[in-house]
């Protein structure tokens, strides 16, 4: 075998650092996505933590509309919607509300509600005291549950969102879960 | 192999050592480690791809010729134009400029052979098991991938057909071609140019693959892991692209576009070191600032590394990011701007003769200017929502990939074609191929900017009826078009058996190593380093 000149093996061992950074980078843009979108609050995720209610002042003179929506992926033979369509509150006012859900299968089935808002730099001013996006939902064959929300709005909320849209997804995870 | 040290010490001018009979040809051509056969292994199988990407294009033509429910079923169109774009970019474009790297660089910058022959040979050996892989997943039950060559999750996770792993394992291998390729081109242009050939010395062409290799050797492994990520979640229980497990498949996008937009400039720098060879030599002109064209080159690439979110203006990004995004799209047509600027620079003045490689430079730079303007449309974000997944996309990017890079291709193949056989290609035939080309290539694409303006949405196999005439006139430019490309075929042959015997300077305004040498090149093109002079060069410097 012919010898690889040392000024080709040192210049191709550092392109193959690149190679390896570049690939490393790739998996790296996920947590570094994850945590921008956290940070900044840019894609309409919500914590999945439970904000205490208490000290709250309530900004009795600015409204905000809030519109609830279930969305049903066709894979899901759920029936998922919530009780009330839209409400009007006040900023620091608690929000209290229901959605219904229903396995419409034979079987027990495991389901994970995921939240999403539009606009989504609202995203981080929405408090949530409760949530069944908390928390996994298990409903045996025909069995419907009301689950309850339990939010409010925080008052930096800016003055431009007049409107706000609160958005769930069911996800079977009847699998990951047995 | 002491049989390939032995030959690179004692030789002069000898051929291929070739063994007899079939396993002697087979031989030759598996284990060659030099640089003009791998080159010819790399053109003709981009020629091969050609034709099987473009017969997938008549396909997807033939079904939209009228509305309705005409040749294929849905899923099976979906899986042209998947296999389509897939193939094109993997299979024509970068194996075709690898290949025609491969056989230049060498003679352009006065080396004898590639620095890592070996790994040359296994970067162009993996691509047929690469293509066959992906070709398989078309007769797999379920069929092959039918979700766009983009491969957005959920359509490639949880939606995917089950031959999809097929196409990822296809992606990890030509991902893993291209980055061992592009080392191999980076460690020639950077170590083994002949004394005196300083970098700003360099042909064009030269330079341009230098900087899409740096390109390829950054996003090839982000593509690497994206489907890696999309194995994963489809086997392995990790939910990357999975709202349900806490991922999000906006993401997918971020990382696919982070590798797809510099991928554009993959495809189109190599033809810009093209179109800058081809056009002085017919002008008998140097090129016109030649330096700003090395620095519009490198501008290019830095900033395809940070216009990624156009791709996704509507996926509800801030509008922070839409303005930002939005700004320093419109920047590229700055450096874009200078080169087109400098190639009819060149072209002012200048004492101009139009044989088939000008014919197509100019077609070039006319017809991808054309396509630049529409992506400046495209950059606009309140236009954008208009235009997002339309037909103005597809005629767009056709623009700049047909009569743009894959006339490059041609001029490219049409000028360099005579130094590599030593035979003169028919220039009657070779007229009447670009002019069909180019009067097809128009016919085809241009009325899909209207359709795309009228709202007829991409990658549908069915329309509305208003949509029915320019629908029909791009299927008939289409398969004017596709045929057209036998005459090429037909010319090369003919060429690489026989035809008129050229001199070593097979142009005459040709300047530059690769006219110093005979045509064909020697086996190894230059064993003693050659003199490095003024008049070899299209520039000043």
């Amino acid at each position: 075998m012919s010898k690889v000149p040392k000024k080709h093996f040192k210049l191709v061992s550092g392109l193959f650092l690149i190679v390896l950074g570049m690939f490393a980078f790739g998996f790296a843009l996920v947590p570094i996505y994850n945590s921008l979108c956290k940070t900044l609050g840019i894609n309409g995720k919500i914590g999945g933590q439970a904000v205490p209610y208490d000290n709250v002042v309530v900004a009795q003179d600015r409204e905000v509309t809030v519109e609830f929506v279930a969305t049903q992926t066709s894979t899901m033979p759920w029936l998922f919607y919530p009780k009330v369509k839209k409400m009007t509150i006040h900023p620091g006012e608690v929000a209290r509300l229901a959605f219904y859900a229903e396995n419409q299968t034979d079987h027990r089935m495991t389901v994970q509600a995921i939240p999403s808002v539009t606009p989504g730099i609202a995203a981080k001013y929405i408090k949530k005291t409760e949530c069944f996006c908390f928390t996994q939902q298990t409903l045996n064959g025909h069995e419907g549950m009301e689950m309850p929300l339990l939010f409010h709005l925080d008052l930096d909320l800016p003055a431009e969102v007049k409107t706000l849209t609160l958005s769930y997804t069911l996800f079977d995870i009847t699998d990951r879960v047995n | 192999m002491s049989q390939v040290d032995a030959h690179d010490i004692s030789h002069d001018d000898h051929g291929p050592e070739q063994g007899s009979g079939v396993i002697g040809f087979i031989k030759r051509w598996l284990f060659t480690t030099n640089h003009k056969d791998i080159g010819t292994l790399y053109l003709w199988l981009a020629m091969f791809s050609f034709f099987v990407a473009g017969a997938m294009a008549l396909v997807i033509r033939a079904e939209l010729f009228q509305p309705g429910h005409r040749f294929v079923d849905p899923n099976f169109f979906n899986q042209m134009t998947t296999m389509h774009g897939l193939i094109m970019l993997f299979g024509v474009v970068m194996p075709a400029f690898t290949g025609m790297a491969n056989w230049q660089i060498p003679m352009m910058i006065g080396a004898p052979d590639m620095a890592l022959p070996r790994l040359n040979n296994w970067s162009f050996w993996l691509l047929p098991f690469a293509f066959t892989l992906l070709g398989s997943t078309m007769f797999h039950s379920g069929g092959g991938p039918n979700f766009g060559w983009t491969m957005y999750a959920p359509l490639s996770t949880t939606y995917a057909p089950p031959s999809t792993d097929f196409m990822i394992f296809s992606v990890h291998m030509m991902g893993l071609s291209s980055i061992m390729g592009s080392i191999n081109i980076i460690a020639t242009i950077l170590n083994m140019r002949a004394p005196g050939m300083t970098m700003m010395k360099m042909p064009m062409f030269v330079w341009t693959w230098l900087v899409t290799a740096f390109l390829l050797i950054a996003i090839m492994p982000v593509l690497a892991g994206a489907v890696t990520m999309m194995l994963a979640d489809r086997h392995f229980g990790t939910t990357f692209f999975d709202a349900a497990g806490g991922g999000d498949p906006i993401l997918f996008q971020h990382i696919f576009w982070f590798f797809g937009h510099p991928e554009v400039y993959v495809l189109v720098l190599p033809a810009f070191g093209v179109i800058s060879e081809v056009i002085p030599t017919f002008s008998r002109k140097p090129l016109f600032g030649y330096h700003f064209m090395v620095y519009a080159t490198g501008t290019i690439a830095f900033l395809s590394f940070v216009v990624w979110v156009h791709h996704m203006f509507t996926t509800g990004v801030p509008l922070g990011a839409e303005l930002f995004f939005m700004y320093t799209t419109m920047l590229i047509a700055v450096p874009t701007g200078i080169k087109v600027f400098n190639w009819v620079g060149t072209l002012y003045k200048g004492a101009i003769s139009f044989e088939t490689p000008m014919l197509f430079a100019i077609a070039f730079v006319i017809l991808f200017t054309i396509g630049g303007f529409t992506g400046l449309m495209l950059a606009l974000v309140p236009a954008d929502y208009q235009y997002q997944d339309t037909y103005f996309v597809v005629g767009h990017f056709h623009y700049v990939l047909v009569p743009g890079v894959i006339f490059a291709l041609m001029a490219a193949t049409y000028y360099w074609l005579p130094k590599w056989t030593g035979h003169m290609y028919n220039e009657c035939l070779g007229k009447w191929h670009f002019w069909l080309s180019v009067i097809s290539v128009n016919i085809t694409f241009f009325p899909m900017h209207f359709l795309g303006l009228a709202g007829m949405p991409r990658r549908i196999p069915d329309y509305a009826l208003q949509f029915t005439n320019f629908n029909m006139i791009a299927t008939i430019g289409a398969f004017i078009f596709g045929f057209s490309q036998l005459l090429f075929l037909y010319n090369v042959l003919s060429t690489v058996r026989s035809g008129q015997k050229v001199g070593d300077k097979v142009w005459e305004g040709g300047t530059g190593l690769e006219w110093t040498l005979s045509s064909p090149p020697p086996y190894h093109s230059f064993t003693t380093p050659p003199e490095i002079t003024p008049s070899l060069f299209k520039h000043d410097y």
